[in-house]
This record gives structure tokens, C-alpha cells and sequence, in this order.
């Protein structure tokens, strides 16, 4: 079992909500990256998201694809954000996803991507670009080992495509809130607690909720439905913006997150 | 995925449609201006004194380009599936104007997305886009052209995706755009293929057309393919394939996977997409489409490059010889004519794909040339 699920069911057994934070990788360098993991689990980090950057993140909206450029002016590549996975097993055992475009994956090699990650101590992929149709190979070299495919379901998904993303999905279930991109202002489908309903019919994987999360009003609205919330580009944005508040910032969301 | 699995419902079922089938094709006729004459250019030929060279005149064709045969097919299709709003990418401004028009034609609205770079350069498509009722958005992230454009297209779609339809204007982008955009615009080669039966009596050795993403290519080509035909898709070569400034994705690149398709791709050690350089908008692009990369691996196809330099001179050999002024885009399928024709013999036939007119050029090249207009 993943350093993931091991994390959902612990939570469920204290009847609480998985904070999921996401930053860039290398933006702008490693070594704040390094510092900022350890600000977020410092402040109720749950699970960290680490996005490795590309330079056509398509599912990104403009914080985060600024982000991306920062962190490959800076020189960050699949390869080295699996190396600073690495480096970090020896400080902290939180579990860690990287989300990445398939490209990067691609280039890398599905078989050496999956050995390279899984002893670096990487706990799970978001590819938002491969959906499970494609994964086939990626979902089979990771089955037997602890380490999940994440896959993504949004407001727009029929029944029978729920099931093919429960069925492929491990660790949780990523609920896109909103048709759109990240970091889009968040305007919550009225009948998110149906559609969460309807994937919860289909699979007993935890499902959390992320896009366009920005408030602790919000992780909260969210969380109700939810094992676990999300943020991203609210974060990136207040690490480049108003630094000084970000552990205070980081508190409020992690207590909207209930 | 919903969308692209809702479109390809849409699409398959529109083939059966007679009433769509109908409807098409009256437009094909008495909107776009179908069939595109094919051409004779009897004192290219001359000047080149090697094979027949025949133009297939989709620069006749309504708008300018061939980028109105699958513009109004895809505007029909979302018009049927009762899509509110058409977006598009587009690079040197012809597919934009492509579906500005067929938005104005099916009363949809209509934005496209352009990046930076390309409106600077296609200033006048910019401004017939506006005039037709469309907003243009310049992008000014990444690389600034298509690639981009198509990148931010994408977003809108996912963001809108119940009330719009994204009109790829290429052979590109995941199922089931490269099938579609290839079948709209395969009208090109069945037409050119019994014309050129009608004029000569018999098949051309070559047939001859520019590949940025690849669909007037794919339109000329596929009627073709059962048929003993040498085929040379033109990628474009900018300043040369050692300088690293080019988007010969046949000549430089590798596989990959960008924007749901896997296909050859200009990309580094770490798979992220490098930029691109061509004199023309239209072939400025990093990927080129699915079936392309499947022909050139089967060897159905052969690819070449022109360089912008070589563009350039075809661009005002045509203008000077046939009183025709080509789109630059065009001018790269010119450019391998030129290389070709001299090879082969008198009774032996190339038949050119000129895609596109050149007028949104005309600025372009004076800058280049230092003339002031």
C-alpha cells in the first residue's frame, strides 16, 4: 500500500480531510522548493502535489504556467525533480505526487520514469494530459508496486467514464470542480455533492477535490463533500506575491479543510 | 474527453446524414466556389524545362485558402450539435478568417486565438478576422504562434466546453480531429485527381504540398493513395536545419506527444518543445500531424524541407512567370517544384497544392526585402 493510502485511511480513522498543496517544482530554483516543502508540512500538509515543469502545460492557467517558465529558466527537468524527491526521503516521509505533462514521461521512458520514481521514494503521477484510455502501459508497470495513478474526473463526465477512471485510479480520485483550467476563479457546479455521489457509487477510493480552490471558505464548501482538498495556483500566487503571510495562509487553509 | 467522444458521435453521424451531406456540398459549390480550377502553368514549366507542372488553386477558393473547406464543414457539424460559439487557433491568420466566416455563415460567435508573434506578421488577416465579427486574442506566452495558439484555444475549450466547438484548423490535436480535418479537406484531391484525368488522361508522377501541421497536404493526398503517385510533403527548413532555427519536424525531430497527439515533435533531452522558426506563420510550428508521421515511417510519403530563402525565390519566380502571387506557405511546395522539375522528364506530370493566395504576404515580404511601402 502507498505512503498515500496509508495517509486517507488514517485521516478517515480520525474522521479528517487530506490537505493536498501543490507548488512548481524549481520555481525558481530547487533550494526554495526544498524550504517550501518544509513550510508546508510544518503547516498541516497532508500530501504534497510537485509539479515538474513543461513548456506547454496545457491544464494550467496563467500562475501556473509562469511558475513553469520560472523553474525551466532555472534549469528544472523531470529528472531533477526526481532527484530532489530523492534528497528529500532523508528529512521527510510525507507523502509526495508529482504532476506532471506525459511528454516529460514520455521522453523519460514509461518503464525507467516508474523505477526511477518508485526508488526515489515518489508516492504517485497526476498526468492530466494521458487519460486512463492511454495509461495502459504506465498503470501496468505501477499495479503490483506502492505507487498510484491518479487519473481526473470532471463536472462533464458520463457515467461510463467514471467508471473507467475508478477503475484505474489509485491512491484517490482527483474531482476537477469546474470545467476549466487551474487557478480559474473558482464558481462551484451547484451540483458538485451529486456528482461526487455518483463517483462514490462507483469506487471506495477517496476522492479530493481541486481548480480554482483559493479561500479557507472555499477548501471548506468543498471539503464537505470531499476526503480531500487541493490548492494550487492560490499558493503560487501568494508565495510570489505576499510571502510574509504564507505559513499564516497556509493555517487558514489548512483549518477550512475539515 | 466527454467532448472529443460527443464530437466523434457528431461526426460519424453527420457521414450518413444526407441532409448535411447536401447542405455541404451546395456550399462547397456556391460559397467556397468549388471545384478549384487545376491549373496549367505553362511558362513555369517552361522556365523550370522538366515536367508538367499543374497548380491545384485552392488560393481561388473562397477566403484565400483551403482553410475554408474544413472551416465550413466543422461549422456546420457544431451548428447540428447546437454549439453557441466557435474558437479557433490559427498561425498565419487563413484559418481564422477560415472560421470568422463560417461562424458569420452558421450565425455562431466566433473568437480566435493568435499568438503575438503571428499578428505582428499577419496584420491584414488580423484586421478581415474583425471585419467578419470575430474577437482575436493575442497570446503572448511561450513561443508566441501556433503552437501557443492552439495551446490557449485548448483552455477555452475545456473551460466552455458545453456551449462551444473547437475548430482545429489542421490534421492535429486528438481523435477525432486529424480524421475529420483530413476528410473535409480531402475534397482537394478527388477533385484534382479527375481533372488532371480530364486534362491529360492519366496520373501524376508527383504531387506536391507544404506540411506545417499538414492538412492541405493530407487534403491532396488522399485520394491518391491507392495509386502508384510520388508524394513530397514540404516542411519548412527557416534558416537551416544546423542553425536550429527551422520546423523540419521530419528533418529534426523525434517522437512525442503534445496537444493529445503523438507524433514527431522538436523537442529537447527533457521533452519540452523548442521554438520554432519560419519565414511563413503557417508552417511555424514544433508538431506535424499523426498520419504524416505514419506515412513517412511507412514510406508512402517523402519529406522534404525549403528554406525561407528558397521560399522567397519561389514566391517571386510564380508571382514573375504566372501572374500569380503565391501564399508563403505555398512557396515551400513552389521551392521543391523548383528542385524537382529539372530532374524529371517533359511527358511527366507534379501537381502543386498552391494552398493559399499571397496578398497577406505582400507586407511581410516588402519588410524582408527593405522596401517601404
Amino acid at each position: 500500500m502507498s505512503r498515500i493510502s496509508r495517509k486517507f485511511q488514517a485521516l478517515r480513522r480520525e474522521q479528517k480531510k487530506a490537505f493536498i498543496p501543490y507548488i512548481m517544482a524549481g520555481d525558481p530554483d530547487i533550494s526554495r522548493t526544498r524550504d517550501v516543502v518544509a513550510v508546508l508540512e510544518d503547516c498541516g500538509a497532508d500530501i504534497i502535489e510537485l509539479g515538474v515543469p513543461f513548456s506547454d502545460p496545457l491544464a494550467d492557467g496563467p500562475t501556473i504556467q509562469a511558475a513553469a517558465q520560472r523553474a525551466l529558466d532555472g534549469g528544472t527537468t523531470l529528472h531533477r525533480v526526481i532527484d530532489f524527491v530523492s534528497s528529500l526521503r532523508a528529512s521527510t516521509q510525507i507523502p509526495i505526487i508529482l504532476m506532471t505533462y506525459y511528454n516529460p514521461v514520455f521522453k523519460y521512458g514509461d518503464t525507467q520514469f516508474v523505477a526511477d520514481a518508485l526508488s526515489a521514494g515518489v508516492d504517485g503521477v497526476i498526468i492530466p494530459d494521458l487519460p486512463p484510455d492511454e495509461a495502459a502501459g504506465l498503470i501496468r508497470l505501477t499495479r503490483k508496486e506502492p505507487f498510484d495513478t491518479i487519473f481526473l474526473l470532471a463536472p462533464t463526465s458520463t457515467d461510463e467514464r467514471i467508471h473507467k477512471v475508478c477503475h484505474a485510479s489509485r491512491g484517490f480520485i482527483y474531482y476537477v470542480s469546474i470545467t476549466g483550467i487551474t487557478g480559474t476563479k473558482l464558481a462551484l457546479d451547484p451540483a458538485i455533492g451529486a456528482h461526487i455521489a455518483r463517483i462514490r457509487e462507483a469506487s471506495d477510493t477517496p476522492i479530493a477535490v481541486g481548480f480554482g480552490i483559493a479561500t479557507p471558505e472555499e477548501a471548506a464548501m468543498v471539503s464537505q463533500y470531499a476526503d480531500g482538498v487541493i490548492v494550487g495556483s492560490a499558493i503560487v500566487k501568494r508565495m510570489h506575491e505576499r510571502d510574509a503571510d504564507l505559513r499564516q495562509y497556509l493555517r487558514s487553509l489548512r483549518a477550512g479543510v475539515r | 474527453m466527454p467532448a472529443l467522444l460527443e464530437l466523434e458521435q457528431a461526426y460519424t453521424a453527420s457521414k450518413k446524414d444526407k441532409a448535411f451531406l447536401a447542405e455541404l456540398a451546395m456550399l462547397q459549390k456556391t460559397y467556397i466556389g468549388r471545384p478549384t480550377p487545376l491549373y496549367f502553368a505553362s511558362r513555369l514549366t517552361q522556365e523550370l524545362g522538366g515536367a508538367k507542372i499543374y497548380l491545384k488553386r485552392e488560393d481561388l477558393a473562397h477566403t484565400g485558402a483551403h482553410k475554408i473547406n474544413n472551416a465550413i464543414g466543422q461549422a456546420l457539424l457544431a451548428k447540428k450539435m447546437g454549439k453557441k460559439r466557435l474558437i479557433a487557433e490559427t498561425g498565419a491568420g487563413q484559418h481564422g478568417v477560415a472560421t470568422a466566416t463560417g461562424a458569420a455563415l452558421a450565425g455562431l460567435a466566433c473568437e480566435i486565438y493568435m499568438g503575438s508573434e503571428d499578428v505582428a506578421r499577419q496584420s491584414l488577416n488580423v484586421f478581415r478576422m474583425k471585419l467578419l465579427g470575430a474577437t482575436v486574442h493575442e497570446v503572448t506566452i511561450g513561443s508566441r504562434t501556433l503552437k501557443d495558439a492552439i495551446n490557449e484555444g485548448l483552455r477555452d475549450w475545456t473551460t466552455n466546453v458545453r456551449t462551444t466547438h473547437y475548430v482545429m484548423g489542421t490534421v492535429f490535436g486528438p481523435h477525432p480531429f486529424p480524421l475529420m480535418v483530413r476528410d473535409f479537406q480531402s475534397v482537394i484531391g478527388r477533385e484534382a485527381r479527375k481533372q488532371l484525368f480530364a486534362a491529360e488522361g492519366k496520373l501524376p508522377a508527383y504531387l506536391i504540398a507544404c506540411v506545417g501541421g499538414g492538412s492541405n497536404a493530407m487534403g491532396l493526398f488522399h485520394a491518391f493513395m491507392d495509386d502508384a503517385v510520388g508524394m513530397v510533403g514540404v516542411e519548412a527548413g527557416g534558416r537551416g536545419i544546423a542553425a536550429g532555427e527551422h520546423a523540419a519536424r521530419f528533418a529534426g525531430g523525434s517522437i512525442g506527444v503534445l496537444q493529445g497527439t503523438k507524433s514527431y515533435l522538436l523537442q529537447d533531452d527533457d521533452g519540452n518543445v523548442l521554438g520554432t522558426h519560419s519565414v511563413s506563420a503557417g508552417l511555424d510550428y514544433a508538431a506535424v500531424g499523426p498520419e504524416h508521421a505514419f506515412l513517412r515511417d511507412s514510406g508512402k510519403v517523402q519529406y522534404a524541407y525549403a528554406t525561407d530563402e528558397e521560399a522567397l525565390a519561389a514566391f517571386e519566380q510564380l508571382s514573375r512567370t504566372e501572374g500569380i502571387i503565391p501564399a508563403l506557405e505555398s512557396s515551400h511546395a513552389l521551392a521543391e517544384a523548383v528542385k524537382l522539375a529539372p530532374k524529371l522528364s517533359q511527358d511527366e506530370i507534379i501537381v502543386i497544392n498552391l494552398s493559399g493566395r499571397g496578398d497577406k504576404d505582400v507586407q511581410h515580404v516588402a519588410r524582408i526585402k527593405g522596401v517601404k511601402l
